[in-house]
């Protein structure tokens, strides 16, 4: 890992400056699981880090009766053990809960995970489905327009996530087949019954990130049962192939997860 | 270079460190401290799980900077003297360990969930230690260990 200046700053203005101030080799770090891994193989090499630790108000979980909003800052762990997320979220609180290991759920936070939005991790698929907004230093940019493509996003270089806010739905569920290792989805599927309908995004499985299947939806939304989405199969076009699973049998696992997600959401 | 300044097992240390210096490497290399190992320095295997401010965390993808002013507790503040921790204690009698060198992260990430639950299920130990790796004893010693040390530990490090 090449060496960086670390910044501690105490304050969001602070956090900004030191961002701009280190120009486009500064980077912001929040629990340093997916950026730190990536350093140590010189796939980034920044030249400053700044960590938001320090910075106040990233840290909290609100109930804001039709939604609930999570800050940037908070840990998988505390999104699981949340009783606003549990009560009014239950699908997202065992989401977090199916994160990697007790130790990554205990230093990864939400506004890492949006922000990296690697092509396997389980955030996106609950804030697509979820139909949430990320709240950030200037704007509020809904789910559909942040996640663009492997670890791409709307975020500009200085923009810092502070918190995502989730419209409360009806019903819920996430379901997820994990590889077995690492616990990063080979093809996760979050189904949810929310203020702007039957939403099923898709994670894991394709090499463009998060998706949404237009066809589940509109079967869901016909008629609510893991019936209606057992025989809409997804093309494999675009489907990741690795050494967890080929294109053929991710595609088929999103059909298979959807059918769970459906039935676990009661 | 930046100082760093922490409590390690109730004790203020500090360091000049680079950014760069992991909170693992702080610990074995400036401090001496080399309970805590490193398996595998891709987040993966656990074996050098500490805590930081009372939860578990793998020192090998924290930064020592990231740990400035915290309470960092690695397995050599857990006994008390010569007397054992509840939780090396089970392990001892147990025979939760052979070559030992995953017992370090094992011991700590289980205090970790004694803390929490203090009469874990099986199941819900197997499931905690997802992410320590033992390539020893094939894990059923370690779970009758942390279930013994979590009962033997009564809620409380
Ligand atoms: C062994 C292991 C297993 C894992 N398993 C899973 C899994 O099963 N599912 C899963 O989803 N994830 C998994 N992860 C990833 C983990 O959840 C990460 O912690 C998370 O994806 C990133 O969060 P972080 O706080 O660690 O971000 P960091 O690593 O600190 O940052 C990641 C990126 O986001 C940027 N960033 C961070 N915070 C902000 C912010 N507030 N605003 C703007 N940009 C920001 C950083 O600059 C960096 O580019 C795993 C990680 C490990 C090491
Ligand atoms: S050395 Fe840290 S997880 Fe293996
Ligand atoms: S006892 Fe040898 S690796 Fe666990």
């Amino acid at each position: 890992m090449n060496d960086f200046t670390y910044h501690a700053p105490t304050s969001l203005d602070e956090a900004l400056a030191a961002l701009r101030g280190g120009g486009d080799g500064a980077k912001l770090i929040a629990g340093g699981h997916s950026l730190l891994p990536v350093m140590k193989l010189n796939l980034a090499s920044p030249t400053d880090l700044v960590s938001l630790a320090g910075v106040p108000g990233l840290g909290d979980i609100a109930d804001g009766g039709d939604s609930v909003t999570v800050g940037a800052m908070c840990r998988h762990a505390q999104v699981a053990g949340s009783a606003v997320v549990q009560a009014r979220i239950p699908a997202l609180a065992a989401m977090a809960d199916g994160i990697g290991d007790a130790q990554v759920r205990n230093a990864g936070t939400i506004g890492g995970s949006v922000a990296h939005n690697d092509p396997a991790a389980d955030y996106p698929a609950a804030c697509v489905a979820l139909g949430a907004t990320i709240v950030t230093d200037r704007r509020e940019i809904h789910s559909d327009d942040f996640f663009q493509g492997m670890f791409a996003t709307a975020l500009a270089d200085d923009e810092v996530v502070t918190a995502v806010r989730f419209p409360v739905p009806a019903r819920a569920a996430y379901a997820k087949f994990a590889n077995p290792a690492s616990k990063y989805a080979v093809a996760g599927v979050m189904v949810a019954d929310g203020p702007a309908g039957v939403r099923v995004a898709v994670t894991g499985a394709s090499g463009d990130g998060v998706f949404r299947v237009a066809e589940m939806e509109a079967a869901l939304g016909a008629s609510f049962s893991g019936e209606a989405v057992a025989g809409v199969a997804v093309s494999s076009d675009g489907m990741l192939s690795d050494t967890a699973a080929g294109a053929d049998y991710r595609a088929h696992l999103v059909t298979v997860m959807a059918k769970r997600a459906v039935e676990a959401c009661g | 270079m930046p100082t760093v300044t922490m409590t390690v097992n109730g004790m203020e240390r500090s360091g000049n460190v680079e950014g760069r210096t992991l909170l693992v490497e702080f610990l074995r290399e400036h401090l001496g401290l080399t309970g805590t190992h490193v398996g595998c320095d891709t987040s993966q295997c656990g074996a050098c799980v500490v805590h930081v401010n009372g939860t578990s965390v793998k020192s090998c993808t924290s930064l020592a900077a990231q740990a400035d002013g915290a309470e960092v507790t690695t397995i050599e503040g857990l006994a008390n003297g010569s007397d054992l921790h509840p939780m090396q204690e089970a392990f001892r009698e147990h025979h939760g360990l052979q070559c030992g060198f995953c017992t370090p992260g094992m011991v700590m990430s289980a205090v970790d969930l004694a803390n929490q639950n203090s009469d874990p299920s099986e199941h819900e130990v197997r499931e905690w230690l997802e992410g320590n790796l033992c390539r020893c004893t094939g894990y059923h010693n370690i779970v009758k260990a942390v279930q013994a040390g979590a009962k033997a530990m009564g809620g409380g490090s």
